[in-house]
């Protein structure tokens, strides 16, 4: 990671409010080429609320967001051609065939020689065999690995990962991190990365953002951060954020 | 506005129609179904009617343009319902499209399967009950063209109120040509109507369709003001439209309707 190139995205005091419920209270945190930022918390801690706000889906109550020194309201169709996202939540119609999906949506993002690229991430992701196959009879974790050759399309310098992992059996769990993790060293990309497996966060992510109740709890290396807190995994630490966060409410000093 | 964008809402489609008779059979049929209907309804009108009234062009041909207009509002809203069934909203305007490139890509896709309906329509209105626009010449074509920007204006319209309400609300686009119909004077002059209905016809592109239409078929000459008319009111509809849907889905990002599109998350 170089500290002296601009960070890709810059959150400034994010916050979205729906009626009387805060979901995101006033977040701040920068994300940088070829790191990978985890972005952890219980449910309904505010991830994807946050996620949806930088992929210009969802518009913020105050703050800002800037990818590459764009401000994502002005630049929204700028910026996504160079951003690309996958979740467990949004799969690909299961009305298409996988590489029909793939060339609709390399359309989309303005992507240059489609079908090679479609080739190389069927054999990146394992999908040769389903190329023909409509989404909607693949498996989950199948239809996960869509997913992700959707997000890894147009090469995009910020990519955004919620759970990428979360329906894929062990085997194919550690393949995909080992591409994510080589992905962030090889394109200079940068990925914001939720996930519930404390395991794959200490393995894959350089820094972690603990969210609680829309508010930044805590920060730092998640190889460090539980013995900073008293903890000796992870994983603790995570059921004292999602249980007991008062107990670690940052002091202003630290944020 | 990058073209290939909308291209790629209707390859999407072209994918969804190849193979799948369940988007194919509804081209044709309904509209085949009403030719038949209405061809053998004129057919016997023309035998049992004293005047020298030509049924077939008059109301075969007012059903068969009625049911191309239907097609076209229909085909914008079925390219649209395409996202809401297979909940795509979160992949697609998380994409760099724009809604500009996103409604040309609804509308291109429309002109093409309509144009194919609706030379599914004449070849079978000319070849089983006779009704030849040809010997009309060109004069029909503006008409036409009013109708499919009418149909343009009215599909958007009906997508932004989907987007607004929610899924269920598509139960409120279908009756939308049958509730029309009646203002339209699809069959009978607008001066047939109460007092009451025709300031509402007025503001129909298709009731100066229908009425220049019956012009043709009567005199055999083309008004230009009926289409100055319709395709003036038909534009403005148009820019209303886009104007509405643009809005609504400002409205969805700032709610994050688009993010958690569902039947359950529209009030």
């Amino acid at each position: 990671m170089d500290s002296t190139i601009p960070p890709t995205l810059v959150v400034l005091g994010l916050r979205k409010v729906y009626g009387n419920t805060v979901a995101v209270d006033g977040i701040s945190f920068e994300l940088r080429q070829n790191e990978i930022l985890g972005l952890l918390g219980p449910n309904g801690a505010g991830k994807t609320t946050t996620i949806n706000m930088i992929l210009g889906v969802l518009k913020p109550t105050t703050g800002e967001i800037s990818v590459d020194g764009m401000n994502i309201l002005k630049h929204r169709s700028k910026i996504l051609e160079h951003t690309n996202f996958s979740a467990v939540y949004a799969p690909l119609p299961g009305n298409l065939t996988v590489v029909q999906n793939l060339r609709v949506f390399g359309l989309l993002y303005g992507i240059q020689h489609i079908p090679e690229k479609i080739e190389e991430l069927l054999t990146t992701f394992d999908l040769v065999k389903f190329r023909d196959t409509k989404c909607g009879v693949l498996s989950s974790g199948e239809q996960t690995r869509v997913g992700l050759a959707k997000a890894f399309l147009n090469d995009p310098t910020l990519l955004l990962l919620d759970e990428p992992t979360a329906s894929l059996d062990p085997s194919m769990a550690l393949e995909i991190r080992t591409l994510i993790k080589e992905f962030a060293q090889k394109k200079s990309v940068a990925i914001l990365l939720t996930s519930h497996n404390m395991y794959e966060v200490e393995h894959i992510c350089d820094r972690v953002l603990f969210l609680s109740k829309g508010k930044i709890l805590l920060e730092g290396d998640p190889k460090r951060l539980p013995q900073e807190h008293g903890k000796e995994t992870l994983e603790d630490l995570f059921i004292t954020v999602a249980r007991e966060p008062l107990s670690l409410e940052r002091s202003p000093e630290t944020v | 506005m990058k073209f290939s964008r909308a291209y790629a809402i209707v390859l999407r489609y072209a994918y969804l129609l190849r193979g799948s008779a369940t988007r194919i059979v509804p081209l044709f049929a309904w509209s085949v179904i009403d030719i038949v209907l209405w061809g053998f309804i004129t057919k016997y009108l023309n035998r049992v009617t004293s005047s020298q009234i030509d049924f077939v062009p008059m109301l075969l041909g007012a059903v068969l343009f009625w049911d191309f207009f239907t097609r076209v509002m229909q085909g914008v809203t079925t390219t649209f319902f395409e996202d809401v069934w297979s909940r795509n909203f979160l992949n697609i305007f998380s994409t760099p499209m724009k809604i500009s490139e996103y409604l040309t890509g609804l509308v291109a896709t429309t002109l093409i399967t309509s144009i194919i309906g609706l030379a599914a329509m004449l070849l079978m209105a000319s070849a089983a009950f006779g009704l030849s626009f040809f010997s009309y010449g060109i004069m029909f074509f503006p008409f036409i063209i009013v109708l499919v920007l009418f149909g343009i204006a009215f599909g958007i319209f009906a997508c932004a109120l989907v987007l607004r309400l929610g899924p269920a609300s598509e139960w409120f686009i279908w009756p939308i040509p049958a509730i029309l119909a009646p203002f339209a004077g699809v069959f009978y002059p607008i001066s047939t109507l109460p007092d009451w209905m025709q300031p509402i016809s007025r503001l129909l592109p298709a009731s100066y369709v229908f009425e220049g239409m019956r012009d043709v078929v009567a005199n055999r000459t083309v008004s230009i003001l009926p289409i100055a008319l319709g395709g003036g009111i038909s534009l403005v509809y148009i820019l209303l439209a886009y104007w509405s849907f643009s809005r609504v889905y400002r409205y969805a990002v700032e709610t994050g309707l688009i993010a958690r599109y569902s039947a359950e998350s529209v009030g």
